[in-house]
């Protein structure tokens, strides 16, 4: 028979060890000589994840659901293999801006926000409750359970006496904490003594359940072959074995295994062992396979223990999150009962120092000693005491409220499913920490905003249906919503009923956060200190670890009172110390009244911001620097010369874009030049050769003539023809090229007047008709009857007719050829067609013929040729007149010039 | 004297008015009005000197000139080049590609009898 007082004597007993270990290792660590400094002892420290909702709530989840319980192991080992790169970057950015805790961090990140600050810890606080009462409730069932030894009691006689024995562990656990934690007040808010006595409990826990499994597995039973051949006898335990027993859906396993991975990372404890008392960053890469390893060792006999239990007990006459301590009591092996039961004991009071140690902290930075701030509520010499008064009040109330809402509440959840409501509210800092170490552009009113709306979700759809399961609101709520809205059911937001409660909070309270972290940041603009911080944080690898952020103090105020307003929060010999340590590392020996320069108030904020975090710290440094009595106005001012400072070095940045652009559109200018100057020799070059060949003919022909004398008349006659021809020719290209050259370069008049397109059309006519009739061509003319009134240069018009019913006549052949003009009014446009039935041009010339000195090749022999100026000249003329025009043509069918002009009143 | 020259050039008044005056000088003459027929007939016929005009059509006359510098059979072939872009680098490039001589347009027409002359002469002797 175990007696109460032996119990408690063993329990007490036990308690007093891991205190003993906790002050051997403060001392060692005083001496410089840390015992927690090595990947085993960190790693053991994370395991602190395993609580006693591991030690006894897998083996329940296992009776109930088979593998069920796997997600939450499962997600830490897939978290731990980005800590190498996520965590160690979190670890760098801590220790660079000594960070204290969770609520600091993101404080931090978001411009040194005391806003952001409190509302994590006020997440984090209302978030711990559950899983503080869940412990509670862990060890008041275990210690009830022993005490009915060797009466194995089942659940519903022994309820009435453990919801006091939880007061007690809770008030008992309240003074072990404040005895462990609250010693002093260090600058880094690490507790090497802790950590110690952390990671002692998580090797007890493990070796008490692997003792107890290998007991049921090889005592119990013969063996493992013996319990699952036993086991596959009884159909609802061989049901376990398969994942068909997997309750819920895949959604549901996703959502467990994301929950586990954001706590593991996320739950302030976590982040408390994880980060705050990382040692060295080189840890980290051990832990991430060593812990792993830890957790799959501590959930191999879940299973076994768990079939064994369902084997043994006829079906629910026992609770099966009791079947580790039940086991042993089957067979009277009381003393491995009770090892179990100091198992078990390590798992809660573990999991609840640290939690509560690092809630406190929380507590009292960023929320308590801002509010006292801004109050105007800090006037004592000495703070130390008081910062160590308010910690130790906050522990105590930390788990007092943990046991308020294991009475309201406790009953209403299973053990696994309270621990899952924290991991959800865990899962809500997760967000502006990951968006916040990599994305520079995540605001404070993004944090704020989704910090805020992730926490009401969650609240609303977990923690207060569990008001109205327990009987404290009324049973409608769930069914049929706020106000009896069913879109506000709670299990069913906006009519989502796809997931069980959990994953439908993960769900919805995820998308909010986010959603809102990301779309407000957008939004919102980030101020100086905003943009500094984010830029330390995201940046944090490219700084050396000893980062100074870029502000410039107005130093006022003498090196000795820097050191006073230290040692009031810190102590005395504590400050002392520390400036010794920064005259060391400066080596420059510091003289009392001498003016405090910048570097050392920032060394001394960063020491302060180790006591009372970032936010408090530099609220508190701010004015006692500017020399008033607590001016915030004073450090916004000095905030507005950074932002100035940061504005100019942005309008600079500014203006050397604006100048590579310049540069950038002089270079393509200079290139456009140069390609300009390219095309004009290219012309040059062209009008040379096009000058030349007449004036060959003509030099040629008229020597001919001058040095023969005896040629006969006939053919001195076809010579001199040439000669004529060949100047005619010579001519109207030195004029087209002069057109040309004065229209392109704009210094032509045109003498615009309104015409009936049709009388200009006639003149053309009339200047080509002897043309037309000596070629033999048949030229048809198809005019409308009406008027197509149009505004142009008329001469300049009729120069185009000419030129396109000039080139439709060389293109026709003699006798056979076909020429039609047509004009006509359409949709606003004045039509002119000129069409032939001629040798057509090919599709790849058509657009080319308008470049110019492009020539058709393969002219017929004996045509003249153009000068390859005179479609290049129509289009101009035609563009000036705000119009286009183009050629539809088929080889050996013939050609149809085209152009269009807008009608009066119309362009 | 006497030989056979092939005249080449697109401009049916320039190759009239080289016809005459190569004619009368006494040669032989053939025509051609663009780079492929007279690619050809200078294989055919193998004539003592081409009067090659630069800028023609589907063949340039530096096309032409490189083709019959690069058979050997036509090694006795004279070029000279005939152009209206007298630029010195055109110049240099119809050189470098193996003509004789190098002619811009308008050209004298008693100078170029006298070219003709001395190179047909030189490679006779």
């Amino acid at each position: 028979m175990l007696s109460g007082w032996l119990m408690l004597l063993i329990a007490f007993a036990y308690l007093g060890l891991l205190f003993a270990i906790a002050f051997y290792a403060d001392m060692r660590s005083d001496a410089g000589r840390s015992i927690i400094s090595n990947p085993y002892i960190y790693t053991l420290s994370i395991a602190v994840y395993c609580t006693a909702w591991t030690f006894y709530g897998s083996v329940g989840r296992a009776a109930g659901s088979g593998v069920g319980f796997l997600p939450i192991y499962l997600g830490p080992t897939l978290m731990a293999c980005l800590w190498w790169f996520v965590l160690r970057k979190i670890v760098r950015i801590s220790k660079v801006h000594r960070i204290t805790s969770i609520a600091d961090f993101i404080g931090s990140r978001y411009g040194k926000s005391a806003l952001v600050g409190g509302v994590v810890t006020v997440i984090a606080v209302v978030g711990i409750m559950p899983y503080i009462s869940l412990q509670l409730k862990a060890i008041a069932v275990s210690s009830n359970v022993l005490l009915t030894y060797p009466q194995i009691a089942d659940n519903a006689a022994t309820r009435a006496i453990y919801a006091d024995t939880a007061l007690y562990v809770a008030l008992a656990l309240a003074a072990f904490t404040i005895l462990f934690g609250t010693r002093h007040i260090d600058t880094t808010e690490r507790h090497e003594g802790m950590v110690a006595a952390i990671a002692f409990e998580s090797l007890i826990k493990l070796i008490a359940f692997l003792t107890v499994g290998l007991f049921v597995v090889f005592v119990l039973f013969s063996g493992p072959g013996d319990l699952f051949a036993k086991a596959a006898t009884v159909p609802e335990v061989a049901l376990l074995f398969s994942f068909d027993a997997m309750p819920g859906s895949y959604a549901s396993w996703l959502s467990l295994t994301f929950l586990a991975m954001m706590a593991i990372m996320f739950l302030p404890r976590q982040f408390q062992v994880l980060v705050v008392e990382n040692v060295n960053e080189a840890h980290i890469r051990k832990a991430s396979w060593l812990f792993p390893l830890y957790l799959l060792l501590i959930n191999l006999f879940v299973l076994p223990i768990a079939i064994a239990g369902l084997i043994l007990f006829p079906q629910g006459t026992i609770d099966p999150d009791t079947f580790v301590l039940t086991l042993p009591m089957t067979e009277s092996a009381e003393f491995l009962a009770l090892f179990a039961f100091i198992g078990g004991l390590s798992a809660a009071t573990g999991m609840v120092i640290v939690a509560t140690i690092a809630i406190s902290t929380m507590v009292c930075n960023d929320l308590v000693i801002p509010f006292l701030l801004r109050m105007r509520l800090l006037h004592r010499e000495d703070m130390s005491g008081l910062l160590l008064a308010i910690r130790r009040g906050a522990i105590i109330a930390i788990l007092l409220l943990g046991y308020l809402y294991f009475q309201l509440i406790g009953e209403s959840y299973a053990l696994v499913t309270i621990g899952l409501v924290s991991f959800a509210a865990a899962a809500q800092f997760a967000p502006p920490i990951l968006i916040g170490i990599y994305w520079k552009g995540a605001s404070r009113a993004g944090a704020v905003a989704g910090l805020l709306g992730g926490f009401l979700v969650w609240a609303y759809t977990l923690v207060i249906p569990g008001f109205a399961l327990s009987g404290w609101l009324p049973q409608t709520f769930l069914e049929e919503g706020l106000f009896g809205w069913s879109w506000l059911r709670p299990y069913q937001l906006l009519g989502l009923d796809l997931f069980d409660p959990i994953t439908h909070a993960v769900f919805w309270s995820m998308l909010v956060n986010v959603g809102l972290l990301v779309g407000v940041s957008l939004f919102a603009n980030q101020s100086a200190i905003e943009r500094i911080q984010a830029t330390l944080f995201v940046d944090v690898f490219r700084q050396g670890s000893q980062t100074r952020d870029s502000r410039i103090w107005e130093s006022t105020s003498s090196v000795a009172e820097i050191r006073e307003i230290l040692a009031r929060f810190i102590g005395v010999e504590q400050a002392a110390k520390a400036f010794e340590e920064f005259a060391l590392a400066e080596g420059q020996s510091l003289n009392d009244e001498a003016p405090a320069e910048s570097g050392l108030v920032e060394y001394a904020e960063r020491q302060l911001a180790g006591a009372i975090g970032a936010a408090s710290a530099r609220v508190m440094m701010g004015t006692v620097v500017k020399g008033e009595e607590l001016s915030i106005e004073g450090v916004m001012k000095i905030l507005d010369e950074t932002s100035q400072v940061l504005e100019y070095s942005r309008q600079l940045e500014q203006k050397s874009q604006e100048l590579e652009a310049a540069t950038g559109k002089l270079k393509a200018a200079n290139e456009r030049l140069k390609e300009l100057d390219r095309l004009k020799d290219d012309f040059v070059s062209t009008v040379s050769h096009e000058l030349r060949t007449p004036l060959t003919s003509i030099r040629a022909f008229s020597e001919i003539l001058r040095d023969s004398p005896e040629m006969p008349a006939t053919q001195r006659q076809e010579f001199l023809d040439i000669i004529v021809k060949e100047n005619e020719r010579l001519t109207r290209l030195i004029n087209e090229v002069l057109d040309l050259a004065k229209i392109e370069s704009d210094s032509v008049e045109w003498e615009m007047q309104s015409t009936d397109l049709r009388e200009a059309i006639e003149e053309a006519l009339v200047a080509t008709q002897q043309l037309v009739a000596e070629s033999g061509t048949a030229l048809h003319k198809d005019m409308t009857n009406q008027a197509v009134q149009v505004t142009v240069d008329k001469d300049r018009l009729i120069q185009v007719v000419i030129n396109l019913i000039s080139n439709a006549v060389k293109f026709c052949d003699g006798e056979r050829g076909r020429i039609r003009v047509r004009v006509y009014a359409r949709n606003g446009m004045a039509n002119v067609e000129v069409s032939d039935n001629g040798c057509g041009i090919a599709a790849g010339e058509q657009e080319r013929i308008f470049e110019k000195f492009h020539q058709v090749s393969d002219v017929q022999e004996g045509k003249p040729r153009g000068s390859g100026l005179g479609l290049p000249i129509c289009r101009k003329i035609v563009e000036h007149h705000a119009g286009r025009i183009w050629v539809e043509s088929e080889l050996e069918k013939g050609s149809i010039f085209k152009f269009v002009l807008p009608l009066e009143g119309q362009a | 004297m006497g030989g056979e020259i092939l005249v080449v050039d697109d401009e049916p008044n320039i190759v009239l008015s080289l016809e005459f005056l190569m004619k009368k000088a006494g040669y032989n003459v053939t025509t051609a009005n663009n780079g492929v027929d007279a690619l050809s007939t200078i294989k055919q016929l193998r004539p003592d000197l081409v009067l090659l005009d630069v800028m023609m059509p589907r063949m340039d006359g530096y096309e032409v000139c490189q083709a019959v510098r690069g058979d050997p059979e036509l090694s006795s072939v004279r070029i000279i080049m005939l152009t209206a872009r007298g630029r010195d680098v055109e110049r240099d490039k119809g050189m470098a590609l193996g003509a004789d001589d190098y002619v811009t347009k308008p050209f004298a027409t008693q100078e170029l009898v006298e070219k003709v002359k001395s190179l047909l002469d030189h490679s006779s002797s």
